[in-house]
């Protein structure tokens, strides 16, 4: 992006840039913001564009959540971290799925084996899912939960928790993350082709706005984009195209905009470069409502406002100085802070050495909890708009996101863009550039490339964990599957195989799986007979 | 002259490939042969590669801590296949308590997170076996 107009700062040598690589000056002053209007580009907290926040009152009227993702081993052990995290003033749940349940495979499948509660909690069946929600009421808390491709499963399973408790459909909240494109283009946890994979999608979108109506039915995320080396404008661009995807397929499927737009949410990385990410979440809501607005034609002011979790940037972590992820955490969670996040995790200092222990993951919630009581940010809504550099900075990532809509739109949509590879190789080509810039200490990293101490041990004990939990969720799966009634599960999944066949909604035909007790493996090879499964070429 | 043939595998059910793609672009860039395999492969799919390719080394990413079972598995093949050769080295997040383990298999190439590039490289020239005629 090429400004406009000069700065009468800009005359430096020394060349600056975002962490993204958006070139900066030293100096920003009024001629820089000619093109920004307040009353139509910003106006005010509550009011369209939402630039500057959704809700009039800011955080006055309600703090952020405080949301802190995990999961590990058992589904026991992951419900005392739970238990720890809500005594310690956490204020929702998130739950973490290792590996082999975000494949759809059981714990005793080969491709399962050494990946058992390793990256998060194992949940097989909705006995398993019992176990995790034991003792939590599902209408006392929001519960988000970051599964994908089988997301629609777990969806059920969360729902057939739900009538065991004698808690009705409707007093549920909290939200599934159901995103598949930025599967395929990002985090690559896909199992069945995008086709598929989107009416899965819609399918939950129609179910909850009949059922579940206080879901939200997808988070559209940029997390993973960027975690995967994206700059921030490609995070921004790519996930609100992935958005307006949706939308589309929800439309096309017969669902009217304003039915289901408003359970729409979006979760956005909260990296290190503290004014592009504060600009990043101001043009996100921006660009949100005017898309709704104009190419959608939504009327209800709920599909126009975007809602979105934040957590901090895993990736910007490291495993030398470990302390110094404390630091880097804060800057960039108050970065998310002060552009208005509804939500949010902040990572702890050991992630680039292992799962969160107990203390990390409460130091971690400790940083929320002294930004939101201590600082002083949240006290004033949108605290750096009218900013010079923050307006220009929103302006040139909104001008940016609106060329690669166009460029997507070129292909056809973001499932052809995908399908011809283009933002997989995008996000590449940065991540590339990025470690360039370290190798050569263009970019500084303190403790990697510069201010570097000599290897010493790590300096706290990590979490393991050991092969013990495989073994057990292995001999779980095996009593679910003794005790239960075989014919009624052969028929449940023959009716899974026949509705995905049709066109019929395939909510109804997963809630009597997973009432029968089928396994999510068994599921998901019951729709993976019908769809296949999808592969990506192989390229740098 | 040779130059040095390596395979970069992403085994296991985790799809963060990041890792694996940076490096394999840069040691294409140091002047090596790099065959990428792409996502989820078994060892045994690995070793066949490696065979096909006639490669030199093979560099494997792992996060997801599923390394002490595809890691022996994969030192068995190559053993199996009479490919003791072929140097392995790990990528990724490996916990210090494993480090040991995967030595006494073999495996002294161990690179964790921020690892300088650089690093990688000498330790491919360094290590791979001298009769294959490499590149001064």
């Amino acid at each position: 992006m090429k400004k406009t107009v000069k700065s009468p700062a800009a005359s430096s040598k020394r060349e600056f840039t975002t962490v993204s690589g958006h070139s900066v000056n030293e100096l920003y002053s009024e001629v820089d913001i000619g093109d920004v209007d307040y009353a139509s580009d910003l106006s005010g907290p509550g009011k369209y564009p939402f630039t500057r926040g959704i809700h009039e009152a800011g955080y006055g009227g309600k703090l952020w959540t405080m949301r802190q993702f995990a999961g590990f081993g058992s589904p026991e052990e992951t419900n005392a971290r739970y238990k720890e995290l809500q005594a310690a003033g956490g204020t929702g749940l998130s739950v973490a799925f290792d590996l082999p349940t975000l494949m759809g495979r059981d714990p005793d499948h080969d491709l399962s084996l050494g990946e058992v509660g390793k990256c998060g909690v194992n949940v097989s069946s909705v006995v398993d899912m019992e176990r995790l929600f034991d003792g939590v009421a599902l209408d006392q808390v929001t519960t988000s939960m970051t599964i994908n491709s089988p997301a629609a499963i777990i969806f059920a399973m969360y729902l057939v928790v739900a009538e065991r408790q004698g808690v009705p459909w409707d007093a549920l909240s909290g939200t599934i993350q159901n995103d598949i494109l930025k599967e395929y283009i990002a985090q690559k946890e896909y199992i069945y082709p995008p086709k598929p994979s989107m009416r899965l999608v819609t399918d939950v979108f129609s179910f909850c706005a009949d059922r579940v109506p206080r879901w939200n039915t997808i988070s559209v995320s940029g997390y993973h984009i960027r975690e995967a080396g994206s700059t921030a404008l490609q995070e921004l661009a790519f996930t609100l195209r992935d958005g307006i995807e949706y939308i589309q397929y929800g439309v096309d499927a017969g669902i009217s905009v304003d039915r289901f737009a408003p359970r729409v949410s979006f979760f956005f990385n909260a990296h290190n470069d503290f004014f592009e990410e504060i600009a990043k979440y101001r043009a996100a809501r921006k660009l949100w409502a005017n898309v709704m607005r104009e190419r959608f034609g939504a009327r209800s002011d709920r599909s126009l406002k975007l809602r979105f979790h934040a957590q901090t940037a895993g990736v910007s972590l490291t495993a030398q100085q470990p302390y110094n992820n404390v630091v880097r955490t804060s800057i960039q969670a108050l970065a998310s802070v002060i552009g208005g996040t509804n939500s949010l995790h902040t990572n702890s200092l050991d992630e680039a050495l292992a799962l969160p222990s107990r203390d990390a993951a409460l130091l971690a919630l400790r940083t929320q909890q002294l930004i939101a009581h201590e600082s002083g940010v949240p006290e004033v809504t949108d605290p750096f708009g009218g900013s010079f550099f923050l307006e220009r900075l929103t302006r040139d990532l909104e001008i940016g996101a609106l060329e690669y809509f166009e460029k997507i739109d070129q292909f056809g949509g973001m499932v052809e863009a995908i399908e011809q590879g283009f933002p997989q190789s995008e996000i590449a080509n940065s991540a590339f550039r990025f470690q360039q810039e370290i190798e050569s200490g263009e970019r500084s990293l303190v403790g990697v490339n510069e201010h570097i101490e000599d290897k010493s041990e790590t300096p706290f004990e990590t979490l393991y964990i050991d092969e013990a939990v495989a073994e057990r969720q292995v001999a779980a799966l095996q009593e679910v599957k003794s005790k239960r009634d075989s014919m009624q599960v052969i028929a449940a999944l023959d009716a899974v195989r026949m509705a995905a066949e049709g066109t019929q909604n395939l909510m109804d035909p997963l809630l009597e799986a997973v009432r029968a007790h089928a396994t999510l493996g068994e599921i998901c090879d019951s729709l993976r007979d019908v769809w296949g499964e999808y592969e990506e070429a192989a390229f740098l | 002259m040779r130059r040095i043939r390596i395979v970069i595998a992403k085994p296991g059910l985790d799809g963060h490939d990041r890792g694996a793609k940076v490096i394999a672009r840069s040691l294409r860039d140091a002047g090596m042969e790099v065959i990428y395999t792409g996502l989820r492969q078994t060892p045994e799919q690995i070793v066949d590669a490696a065979l096909q390719e006639d490669a030199d080394a093979i560099g494997v990413s792992i996060l997801s801590g599923a390394h002490n079972h595809i890691c022996p598995r994969l030192m068995e093949l190559l053993k199996q296949r009479g490919l003791d050769d072929v140097i392995v080295l790990v990528g990724g997040i490996i916990p210090e308590v494993d480090v040991p383990k995967l030595n006494k298999i073999g495996i002294d190439g161990i690179f964790p997170p921020g690892t300088p590039m650089q690093s990688i490289v000498d330790y491919l020239t360094n290590h791979v076996r001298p009769e294959t005629d490499l590149q001064q």
